[in-house]
């Protein structure tokens, strides 16, 4: 499992602070922190960059390499900032990802960079149109975006399916569609596709107490379903592993030995499979 | 082989609720779909309440307010004819004049209007506020005091006042509209909210907001029907009180039950369209869960009920 943390992105305010900054000081640090809670990647997410943005991405993979021994992975839809990123990157330090490319027209020149320089890619199985429907759509999408990828040359072990993870608190339906998308995104190549998903998107707009409950449980189950990268909070999904074999246990119908545990499992899973409807007090019924 | 008809039954069941005193009327307690009476039961019609407002209704078309011509200028009257002439199984009391967009009428003056109301008639009474947050607040407990005895329902208490409004109501022994803005989640959410503060689930009625036809009435079906599958198949506790389908309000301020002939000539005559158009927009919401229903015009009301009597 490759954990590529999350936290320096452009929407958190300390480090969007940083980047504007040019402060070395909190981005190194916080990048060490998810090294240290076990990430093997860092996601470096500098929004859309319109202005800018190649020498941002630079100052990012430089800053973030010159304090751990990862690669990053380069997040935004500035074509000519990942490429200034990957100009950079020390491929010393493992094999930089790009986040990343879909079936939108617009995003295939991600493909050809991903071709170039030989880098992982993250394809997301949207379109230029609405939001896919479920986990058939979901493949579909992907079966393109693979036709796609090997067009421009880049080799399918290299590419990453998303199947884009959604708000549990506004679409619960469609997080059990996503787990099966990660099911059926394997069976589309031998060997198997890869995936990843953006995972605390999940709980986006739940109650904060509730967000880890709702990532890390979920993740487990993504993982259950043969999940291999999750951009994600390294400390979180460490935690999310010490919990997998009692998690599973419960999965399984099992009594553990924790009743207030195994109620928070239970309920979590309930509201994830779409046996029970979601409300922020779920935990609390 | 006899062929054996498929019958899908559910471990949930919608939770009864009786209005009103003297004259006492139930909605809710069954355990299946929206007629469908081949696969459980259903103990009570769907009851289905006539509107007043505490001022004359201004705003509302001619069409449906020349009905109430000489009487809508006093709720009293107002309600005397609903209860005598129109024989109007409950009353629903909008308090349209209490917002600060109206006459900004103080909750004393409520407080009069609901106690004259009270006295005139014996059908259960429906007493609802203005919809606007701080003032709700303010004039339901009030009104709900001094209704106290007469078992009524008080609504809307809404996500940013439910606690005001459903201490007044549990305290003076009534039903509360717990209402959301078409967001399932967010309806269980408030449900929820209004169980941990120990107000009884049972005598809560679920608004997840209304809409009229051809106006977002899809998203109200939805969410309705969502929350009936929840409460049944799902047995969802806090999504077994019935539902409501306050459908007036909504009808009566849109273009079909208001453009007139001359302007419209290929829509027909408007008040046939008007009363149809909430007809229509009342039965799709009956067909989708809703048990409880606030009504204008009392021909569009007698075509419901008549329509029930078919499905029942």
């Amino acid at each position: 499992m490759l954990i590529i943390g999350e936290k320096l992105s452009i929407i958190a305010k300390r480090v969007r602070e940083a980047m504007m900054n040019r402060d070395k000081g909190p981005i190194q640090e916080i990048a060490r922190a998810q090294y240290e809670a076990g990430a093997g990647m860092i996601d470096a997410n500098i929004g859309p960059a319109e202005d800018g943005g190649e020498e941002l991405m630079e100052w990012m993979v430089t800053t973030i390499q010159e304090a751990v021994p990862l690669p990053v992975c380069l997040d935004t839809t500035n074509y000519a900032a990942i490429e200034a990123g990957l100009k950079v990157h020390n491929n010393d330090h493992g094999i930089p990802m790009i986040n990343s490319t879909s079936n939108d027209p617009e995003r295939f020149p991600m493909l050809e960079l991903a071709a170039k320089y030989n880098c992982l890619i993250i394809g997301l199985t949207v379109g230029k149109g609405g939001l896919p429907a479920d986990e058939e759509e979901r493949a579909a999408i992907a079966a393109e975006i693979m036709a796609r990828a090997m067009e421009y040359g880049v080799s399918l072990e290299n590419l990453y399916l998303d199947p884009l993870v959604l708000q549990i608190a506004t679409t619960q339906e469609q997080a059990i569609k996503v787990i099966r998308a990660v099911e059926m995104f394997q069976q589309l190549n031998e060997p198997p596709m890869k995936t990843v998903v953006g995972l605390s998107n999940i709980s986006n707009g739940c109650p904060k107490n509730v967000r880890p409950i709702l990532n890390k449980y979920y993740f487990l189950m993504l993982l259950n379903a043969g999940l291999d990268a999750a951009i994600a909070d390294p400390a979180e999904m460490k935690e999310a592993m010490e919990e997998k074999p009692l998690f599973d246990a419960v999965l399984a119908g099992q009594e553990i030995e924790d009743k207030e545990k195994m109620q928070i499992m239970k309920k979590t899973i309930d509201v994830i499979e779409g046996n029970t409807l979601y409300a922020h007090s779920y935990l609390e019924m | 082989m006899a062929f054996v008809e498929p019958k899908e039954t559910f471990s949930g069941r919608v939770i009864p609720v009786t209005i009103g005193t003297e004259i006492q009327q139930t909605f809710g307690g069954e355990n299946t779909l929206p007629f469908h009476k081949f696969e459980g039961e259903i103990p009570n019609r769907p009851l289905i309440a006539l509107e007043i407002q505490d001022v004359a209704p201004e705003d509302w078309p001619e069409t449906v307010r020349k009905v109430y011509e000489g009487v809508s200028e006093d709720p009293v009257k107002w309600a005397k004819y609903c209860e005598d002439e129109l024989k109007a199984k409950a009353i629903a009391i909008r308090l349209v004049g209490t917002h600060p967009d109206n006459k900004d009428l103080s909750a004393d003056d409520a407080v009069k209007v609901v106690k004259g109301v009270l006295d005139a008639v014996k059908a259960p009474l429906i007493i609802l506020g203005s919809n606007h947050i701080e003032k709700d607040a303010e004039v339901l407990p009030r009104v709900a005091e001094v209704a106290k005895g007469r078992n009524c329902i008080i609504g809307k208490a809404q996500e940013k006042n439910y606690k005001t409004i459903a201490a007044a109501a549990m305290a003076n022994e009534h039903k509360l509209i717990a209402m959301s803005e078409l967001d399932i989640n967010l309806s269980k959410q408030l449900n929820i909210l209004l169980t941990q503060m120990g107000f009884s689930k049972e005598k809560i009625i679920t608004d997840p907001m209304c809409s009229a036809l051809g106006y977002g009435l899809e998203y109200t079906y939805s969410v309705m029907e969502r929350i009936r599958l929840a409460a049944l198949a799902q047995n969802d506790e806090v999504m077994q009180p019935p539902l409501l389908g306050d459908v007036g309000m909504y009808v009566w301020k849109i273009k079909e039950t208001q453009a007139s002939e001359e302007t419209l000539p290929e829509w027909g005559s408007l008040e046939e369209r008007g009363i149809l158009w909430e007809a229509m927009t009342a039965s799709s919401l009956m067909l989708s869960g809703a048990e409880l229903l606030i009504m204008r015009h009392p021909k569009a009301l007698e075509m419901v009920e008549r329509f029930v009597d078919e499905l029942v």
